[in-house]
């Protein structure tokens, strides 16, 4: 079947404006009767429940930390975007609109994207007025800074830490609202479940991580925003409990899961260096705006960086992108950067790195200026690898970062679940097959602080008015009872091997043969080594401790086992999409300067795969991508 | 640089920290720690340890951690008597074991605090520095009414002041190692935060009035001037933002109609 996304018609610039007129209104005094559950606390939950609460809804909100604040939101460094065009430098919604589709390779919803890029510059607006503090120029003016893949200023940003400030001002207003008691805050709570009477989404099951208590939430509508599933990598710039378990769970209550294959590995990250490491830490994609990225000519140099001369140095990305330069979209930073190492030409102990150079920088801005932008980037960078960048180049190496697939959603960001929304990085819906940098802040907050508002009426007073469900109905108890029986067998193995070892290998696994490059053996034999690892897991995997209390060892084991048989998916899904495409780089599908090859005749379309049972293959549908707007062309940064 | 002479293995004595649950007694128990490398982070450490535990069938230490790259504020213990550890500016996440020596004992406790019960092991329970937001750490503007970002200048120095002080990752460190427990420095910087702001002045007076008195209902001691949470502040917000809350509170109590 054929899949609808519900796209208004009309002009590009006039469909939101059509929509949300045409959008059935809740009355005001109507909204406190309904109850809405969002999970997740970053950008998109939070400014999701906060401004669902502002206008009367009742929201339940629920996340794993102990505070709403420290989603992983928290961590994004470099900025978000906003077509303002502040800097009088030629930017415009249009532009940014056709920058975001363009960047993701021409397999994103040209609507959902302009709408994006419409609601972006509402999104600074309203940051400012919370009290977020940006980068501000001399006389008092927003600053901007030009990111990765973009030809204009349009970034916003609060020193390294932006992320940090729109999270921590998200969370401002949900704090008033929860002190306002419109909303209600479930923390260290894991989602385990999907509720569905009648198909509709009606509801949570979550596992209190304090007690272990497994409790049942009901409402008229659930709103997941549980992020992106990087996870599955294991190493990867993610904080450690970002997972695929609630999206997943969804998935096998049958929401579609959307081009799952699409995942982005960012270009500038600290390198690995042992085993042990439990995570790996991104260097600001801000910090090519500055640094120049090299490598030694010849492979065989071995010599400390400050002793190479600049004569037998390769730029190689200003070399091959001339009007680009080291600002090219992550896929193609990271890209080259592998090839540079598969040559042979990789830096540092592990000869997986290439240099981030910010001679010239301090030559031409000298260190204050520098410092005043990167300052705690640098300072991070000196913790972890002990090595100061002021005086030697830095080390970088890309690391898995951001997935574009999720959860299938509508234009009204709704799954094909009703009453199932999805927002944030949980859902598929903007950047087609790779991110921009810095639009991902922008896509959480424009769908939880301009999208969901709207759109939820809709439904309530729609297809979902006559619902009214509480946690008594059977399907409550059902679902439960069968988080309860998982929960015992994971308990009940008694195995010899740690959960940390099986996401070790399954993460080796994904990063060898569905990485950044991939070709159809590899997946073959991908597909064919998660299902005996998952095979494994269940027969040999320790987990200590029992159901009834606070156990991290439980908690990470029920996000491992979800993370198997996604890795499948994920596989699969990259298996079956025969060209190349932004971060979906197919190496039996490239032009001959080794760039990504799409078929747009063939591929132009949303993979949506629906869950037919743990051992059988998934049904796949498709969303034709339509595009009547932009021309599809084969992309260039040269 | 980090290069292979100066890397090195170590072993530890750790002294950790272990309670079962709230009401329950507890007490530090000895374990070793083998062959850590010293580019590892505290934390990769813990798991190290923690992965042989689940092995040998016994319980792993609980502790809180979640970006571990020192910014989500969830990570923090008391080690060797300082919280976050020995390190200067440094999360517990982002303290790596090159600043230990071979054979060191390191005595690893929960953050203690009155208003802070401990929920297993290293993980206590943090919401009351939640509360202290929602009594008003927030500006009041709803999603829709606000005007263009760029209407209302800010010089450049009070944006990076305000800044400064929104740094505050909300770890609970000062409260931990406060002799009183206070909160004075995660309120401050809050409050220093919004009120150096024009957008945070119309509600500056009703804020302190109401975060502080909040303070006080919720078991935080009171600020002495002992400036043991600048030292040990992950992120070194300054004291002077205890400063511009005293003095934001009192002028709420002289000119303002606000009941205190
Ligand atoms: C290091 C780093 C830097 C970045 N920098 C930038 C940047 O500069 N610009 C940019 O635009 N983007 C950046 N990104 C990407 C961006 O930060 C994320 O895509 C975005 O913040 C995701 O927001 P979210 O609200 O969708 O999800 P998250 O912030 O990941 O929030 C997920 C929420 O869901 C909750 N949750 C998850 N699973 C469950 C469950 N099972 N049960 C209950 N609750 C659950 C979590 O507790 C959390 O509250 C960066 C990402 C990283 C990793
Ligand atoms: S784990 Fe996030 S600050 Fe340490």
């Amino acid at each position: 079947m054929p899949l609808d996304a519900k796209i208004p018609d009309g002009p590009l610039a006039e469909k939101w404006e059509k929509h949300r007129f045409e959008l059935k209104l809740v009355n005001p005094a109507n909204k406190r009767k309904y109850n809405i559950i969002v999970v997740g606390t970053g950008l998109a939950g939070g400014s999701a429940a906060a401004t669902l609460a502002e206008l009367g809804y009742n929201v339940k909100i629920f996340c794993i930390q102990d505070s709403p604040r420290r989603a992983h939101s928290i961590a994004a460094q470099g900025g978000i975007n906003a077509a303002k065009n502040y800097q009088n430098d030629g930017d415009s919604i249009w532009r940014l609109f056709y920058d975001t589709v363009k960047g993701g390779d021409f397999r994103s919803r040209e609507a959902n994207v302009y709408r994006l890029a419409q609601v972006s510059n509402n999104i600074i607006d309203q940051c400012v007025a919370q009290g977020v503090p940006f980068a501000r120029d001399y006389g008092g003016l927003l600053a901007n800074r030009s990111f990765g893949g973009a030809q204009v200023s349009r970034t916003f940003y609060a020193r390294g830490q932006t992320g940090q400030q729109l999270l921590l001002g998200a969370y401002s207003a949900l704090s008033r609202q929860i002190a306002a008691k419109k909303v209600e805050m479930f923390t260290r709570r894991d989602m385990l479940d999907l509720v569905l009477v009648d198909g509709h989404a009606k509801g949570i099951i979550v596992r209190n991580l304090v007690t272990g208590d497994i409790e049942s939430h009901a409402a008229d509508a659930v709103v997941l925003a549980t992020g992106g599933y990087g996870n599955a990598f294991n190493l990867s710039t993610n904080a450690m409990s970002s997972n695929v378990t609630a999206a997943y769970s969804a998935y096998k209550k049958g929401a579609y899961f959307a081009n799952p294959c699409f995942t982005q590995i960012h270009p500038t990250c600290i390198p690995v260096h042992g085993d042990y490491q439990s995570k790996l830490t991104l260097m600001s994609e801000s910090l090519r705006n500055d640094g120049r990225v090299w490598v030694p000519k010849d492979p065989k140099d071995k010599r400390s960086p400050g002793q190479i001369p600049e004569s037998e140095r390769d730029y190689y990305l200003e070399n091959k992108y001339p009007s680009f330069g080291n600002l090219v979209p992550r896929d193609v930073a990271s890209r080259n950067a592998k090839d540079q190492c598969d040559m042979g030409k990789g830096v540092g102990e592990t000869g997986l790195a290439v240099y981030l150079d910010f001679e010239d920088a301090i030559k031409r801005d000298g260190k204050d200026v520098i410092e005043k932008k990167y300052g705690n980037l640098f300072q991070m960078y000196e913790k972890i690898i002990d090595s100061n960048p002021y005086e030697t180049p830095m080390m970088i190496y890309p690391a898995v970062h951001y997935t574009m697939g999720g959860l299938w959603v509508d234009y009204d960001l709704m799954s094909n679940l009703p009453g199932l929304f999805v927002l944030g990085e949980a859902n598929f819906s903007d950047h087609g097959a790779n991110r921009l940098g810095a639009s991902a802040l922008m896509q959480g907050l424009a769908d939880g602080y301009f999208v969901i508002p709207y759109t939820i009426g809709g439904y309530l007073v729609g297809e979902g008015s006559d619902k009214k469900i509480s946690i008594d109905h059977p399907a409550f108890k059902e679902a439960s009872e069968k988080v309860k029986t998982g929960i015992k067998k994971l308990l009940s193995i008694g195995g010899k091997r740690t959960v940390d070892d099986f996401h070790r290998e399954l993460g080796g696994i994904l990063w060898e043969y569905c990485g950044m490059a991939r070709n159809d053996e590899g997946l073959k034999k991908a597909g064919t080594m998660i299902s005996e690892l998952r095979g494994e897991f269940w027969e040999n995997v320790s987990v200590s401790g029992s159901g009834r209390e606070f156990n991290q060892s439980l908690e990470k084991a029920g996000r491992v086992a979800d993370f198997l048989e996604f890795g499948e998916l994920m596989v699969r899904d990259a298996f079956s999409r025969k060209e190349s495409c932004g971060g979906h780089f197919n190496e039996g599908h490239q032009t001959e300067e080794n760039e990504a090859k799409r078929d747009d005749e063939n591929f132009s379309h949303v993979a949506a795969w629906e869950f037919t049972g743990v051992d059988s293959e998934p049904a796949l549908h498709k969303e034709e991508l339509v595009f009547e707007n932009v021309e599809l062309t084969q992309r260039s940064y040269k | 640089m980090t290069n292979s002479e100066t890397k090195k293995d170590i072993n530890l004595t750790l002294k950790v920290w272990r309670q079962k649950g709230p009401d329950v007694k507890g007490k530090l128990e000895t374990y070793q720690a083998k062959n850590i490398s010293t580019d590892m982070s505290f934390l990769e450490m813990i798991d190290v340890v923690n992965e042989d535990l689940i092995l040998e069938g016994k319980d792993p230490i609980a502790f809180d951690h979640d970006c571990r790259e020192g910014i989500c504020g969830m990570c923090g213990c008391v080690v060797d008597g300082r919280a976050h550890g020995p390190e200067q500016g440094t999360t517990l996440c982002q303290l790596h074991m090159r600043h230990f020596s071979n054979n060191d004992v390191v005595v690893v406790e929960p953050w203690r605090s009155r208003a802070f019960k401990v929920i297993k092991d290293l993980v206590v329970d943090r919401s009351p520095l939640d509360k202290l937001i929602q009594a008003g750490g927030f500006i009041s503007a709803n999603v829709g009414g606000a005007p263009d970002a760029n209407a209302i200048p800010i010089p450049h120095d009070t944006a990076e002041l305000s800044m400064d002080a929104a740094a505050c990752i909300g770890c609970g460190a000062c409260v931990a190692s406060c002799p009183n427990a206070s909160a004075m420095l995660f309120v401050g910087a809050k409050i220093s935060q919004l009120a150096l702001l024009p957008q945070g002045k119309p509600e500056a007076a009703k804020r302190a009035i109401s975060m502080v008195k909040t303070m006080d209902e919720l078991g935080f001691g009171n600020c002495t001037n002992e400036a043991e949470c600048e030292a040990d502040c992950p992120k070194e917000i300054s004291i002077t933002n205890i400063a511009r809350l005293n003095r934001e509170f009192l002028k709420a109590g002289l000119f303002s109609t606000v009941a205190k």
